[in-house]
């Protein structure tokens, strides 16, 4: 399954990266389970994304959970909370 | 509906004419602006940098908008939303409403803006003298919307009561 990936603010500086094309394995279904699997990047990606951190997600510019699954070609979305008005 | 994302400043006196313009119905008009402060924190502002999502930033607000659309009758609603470099004592956000009455006008007002703050996608990072640093959200902008949603349950119950209270009698 193809997704595009997209960060933002804080996580975007630690990660080095604002946006990125992956495949991910059927296995990974879930926004949780994509979180996951970025973590086993290590490094920078393991840190960022670590599971006590406060990560706000969103698949296809709606926020949703960790709970929500993954479809083919979405736009998933890792950001810290917003701090805009 | 407008909402607007942008680096330009805007005019507040030129945003709430084009609100009202042609709608004779309003009778209360509410806007709240936002701007840079000098201090956060505990340390000094010198400028900061507003980063957002485009697309979701736009849908988002649309969202919150039509949300506060079903809960008060409205007239018209106008967000504005800097992005990029400011400055201390510069605009940040608009958020206009106009309606019959100053009752709905405040509470709409002030709903699009805490929904605003804790749901659409930007961020503040800001140059303080010991270096950048983004900002961290708020816990109070998390307990602003507990307000409303208790405020919509205390609703709901009101209703049931009221429905409760009007039903025949039982034979």
């Amino acid at each position: 399954m193809n997704v595009q990936l997209r960060f933002f603010a804080s996580l975007r500086e630690a990660l080095g990266a604002s946006s990125e094309s992956i495949s991910v394995p059927s296995e990974v279904a879930t926004i949780g389970a994509l979180r996951a699997h970025l973590r086993l990047r290590g490094g920078a990606w393991a840190e960022a994304l670590a599971e006590h951190r406060v990560v706000r997600t969103a698949c296809n510019q709606v926020m949703v959970d960790a709970a929500a699954l993954l479809s083919d070609g979405c736009e998933v979305a890792f950001f810290p909370p917003v701090t805009g008005g | 509906m407008t909402i607007r994302i942008s680096e330009d400043d805007f005019d507040l006196s030129a945003e709430v004419t084009a609100l009202r313009a042609g709608q004779p119905q309003v009778g209360a008009v509410v806007a709240f602006v936002g701007t840079v402060r000098d201090m956060n924190d505990g340390a000094q502002v010198a400028a900061m940098t507003l980063e957002h999502y485009p697309g979701m930033t736009e849908k988002s607000i649309q969202k919150i908008i039509d949300q506060a659309c079903r809960r008060w009758q409205l007239f018209g609603t106008r967000v504005i939303h800097r992005i990029g470099p400011l400055l201390p004592q510069d605009q940040i956000v608009l958020v206009a409403v106009t309606a019959a009455h100053r009752g709905e006008a405040f509470a709409a007002c002030e709903f699009i803006m805490d929904y605003l703050k804790t749901e659409a996608p930007f961020w503040k990072k800001e140059e303080t003298p010991s270096g950048a640093r983004w900002v961290d959200a708020r816990a109070g902008d998390d307990a602003a919307l507990d307000k409303w949603q208790a405020i919509a349950a205390t609703e709901r119950d009101t209703d049931r009561t009221a429905a409760a209270g009007n039903a025949p009698p039982a034979a």
